[in-house]
């Protein structure tokens, strides 16, 4: 099953004067994890919050091209916005656990779009939480403040979260970088869980985290897509000098 | 977009590094006159507790002996109040005070709220910036004004409009309701603006409207902080004087009704202050005691509410 998920085509992106992207042109393929790497500043993080539009939220920014999920403009002018970031979730890098309940946290996003029954709500807390790798550690106190789970646990309830509203692609953002290494592993075999059923869109600053975690990698570098290949291909047998130098630690 | 505020925190840390340094530089030589320094400001400060301390003792020891003597229950629940009798019951001036105040939050604060909400999440800057100044405008209008603007054009209006001499509740709550906006406004939004920006994100990213987000995380996640602005609010309403002393009529009734005059308990010490003597006067005393407690009692829940608040946070 080789289907496009995501495709951006020329996707361009002003901040105010400066341009963070250039002509990106990219097929992401659907359950799957892509990873996005390059130098900080390189655009990986804009392309990613290209996808759910999250980008719109900065003042002066302006986006040219098209990113398409399954064949769908998701910049044309019909689109509603709220139904895109539904089935577009994303984990960002601080794990952010809202000052609310275990339980409420993975209620949130089910309760916004309309779901009330309790029974139903109840179902889909304890199927998202499990999905998380996250239930064992928490089914005794989810009337418990979520903010008192440790640093991994939160991104793994932020993952929960994102999984209650059933999304078909997960973005994350550095997902792992506020973590430590045992957190980092668990999050990392929870992505490898994941990508049975979600098309995982990853941003790292971790090579080494890319190259276990990922079927295919992109390298950015100043705001152009460089290099993109399945990932054993781009760090065995890297094709631009400039990803090679990359990879191999020359500079960045 | 991620790399801007690890570039932040360089510049931070950067800066931090420097005073540092200059700070530690410049100690070593003047550490002598550093005592000093420190000594006057513990002196200062102790000289503040000192000047709370007399005034608290001063207003129970000429308050207590009166309530001893009438009795706490009868003291505060008695309406009737006949100083020339010897009759000292503040019952009415305790419902006149909570009835303005009560009168004043309950349209000034979800007003507000509201234009906090307004100010720090959905204004442009510019809006944001003029209203700021208007907020300042008005809390800097002294209480005299407010009464007199009260009295020129609050109390007509009630009087041609609803009935009744206009010198009433209504009116009382109504200007006192204007001088506590600004202090519900400026800290409710102060509390709105201080909620991690990263909640409303998540929200979004999550599909949530951005009134979804105000709504359900963002207001919540400000709550200590807005109850703390209520509680202000309403301290401040409470132990207003001026500008109710001249709107509500003053008359030490049980109203029956918003349009009814009624005395507070501020009003009750500023009206008769000028000629009372002997038991009279350690009556007014024995008001401001109460007022005293009251306000006391409203700090303490200002506290543990803002200690909760911030348990919660770091939870």
């Amino acid at each position: 099953m080789n289907s496009i998920k995501i495709r951006s085509h020329n996707l361009n992106v002003f901040y105010g004067p400066f341009q963070a992207l250039y002509d990106i042109n990219m097929d992401i393929e659907s359950n799957k994890v892509t990873a996005l790497i390059g130098p900080s500043g390189c655009g990986k993080s804009t392309f990613l919050r290209s996808i759910n539009r999250l980008n719109e939220l900065i003042d002066g920014v302006r986006i040219e091209g098209q990113i398409y999920i399954d064949e769908k403009p998701i910049y044309a002018r019909d689109v509603d916005v709220v139904a895109l970031r539904k089935k577009v979730g994303m984990v960002f890098q601080k794990p952010s656990a809202f000052p609310m309940s275990i339980y409420e946290n993975v209620a949130y996003g089910p309760r916004i779009h309309g779901i009330k029954d309790r029974r139903v709500l109840d179902e889909i807390v304890e199927k998202s939480l499990k999905a998380a790798n996250l239930w064992n550690e928490v089914k005794d106190r989810l009337k418990a403040p979520a903010t008192g789970l440790s640093g991994g646990q939160q991104q793994r309830l932020v993952i929960a979260r994102v999984l209650a509203v059933n999304p078909e692609v997960i973005l994350m953002d550095e997902p792992a970088s506020a973590l430590d290494p045992i957190s980092t592993a668990k999050l990392e075999e929870l992505i490898a869980e994941l990508r049975c059923n979600y098309t995982i869109v990853i941003v790292t600053h971790n090579m080494q985290q890319a190259a276990r975690v990922s079927d295919y990698t992109g390298f950015f570098l100043n705001g152009r897509l460089i290099e993109y290949n399945r990932t054993e291909e781009l760090f065995v047998n890297p094709r631009d000098k400039r990803t090679e130098d990359y990879i191999t630690g020359r500079f960045g | 977009m991620a790399n801007y505020p690890i570039v932040q925190n360089k510049e931070k840390a950067r800066g931090n590094v420097f005073s540092a340094g200059g700070f530690y530089g410049r100690k070593t030589p003047v550490r002598g006159k550093e005592l000093w320094v420190e000594k006057v400001l513990m002196l200062s400060a102790s000289l503040f507790i000192l000047a709370i301390l007399l005034i608290t003792l001063f207003i129970f020891a000429k308050g207590i002996p009166l309530i001893a003597k009438t009795g706490l229950t009868d003291f505060i629940f008695n309406t009737e109040w006949n100083p020339t009798k010897n009759k000292f019951g503040i019952g009415t001036m305790l419902v006149g005070s909570l009835a303005v105040t009560l009168g004043a939050l309950l349209w000034a604060v979800p007003l507000g709220l509201i234009t906090a909400i307004f100010m720090a999440e959905i204004a442009p800057v510019k809006v944001r910036d003029v209203l700021g100044s208007f907020i300042e405008l008005l809390a800097g209008i002294p209480s005299v004004v407010y009464g007199f603007f009260g009295l020129i054009v609050v109390v007509p209006f009630i009087r041609d409009n609803l009935g009744g001499s206009g010198m009433s509740i209504l009116a009382g709550a109504v200007i006192l309701g204007i001088m506590i906006l600004p202090t519900i406004i400026n800290i409710s939004r102060d509390a709105i603006r201080a909620v991690p920006e990263e909640y409303k994100i998540n929200s979004l990213a999550l599909g949530a409207t951005h009134y979804q987000s105000i709504w359900r995380i963002i207001v919540p996640a400000a709550r200590s902080g807005i109850i703390t602005a209520v509680v202000l609010g309403m301290g401040r309403a409470i132990g207003e004087t001026m500008a109710v002393v001249m709107v509500t009529g003053n008359a030490t009734i049980i109203p029956d009704s918003i349009l009814s005059p009624v005395r507070t308990m501020t009003s009750n010490i500023v009206l008769e202050m000028g000629y009372a003597a002997g038991d009279h006067q350690a009556a007014l005393f024995a008001t401001g005691t109460v007022l005293f407690v009251f306000i006391v009692l409203l700090n303490l829940i200002i506290n543990i509410s803002a200690k909760a608040g911030i348990k919660n946070a770091h939870r």
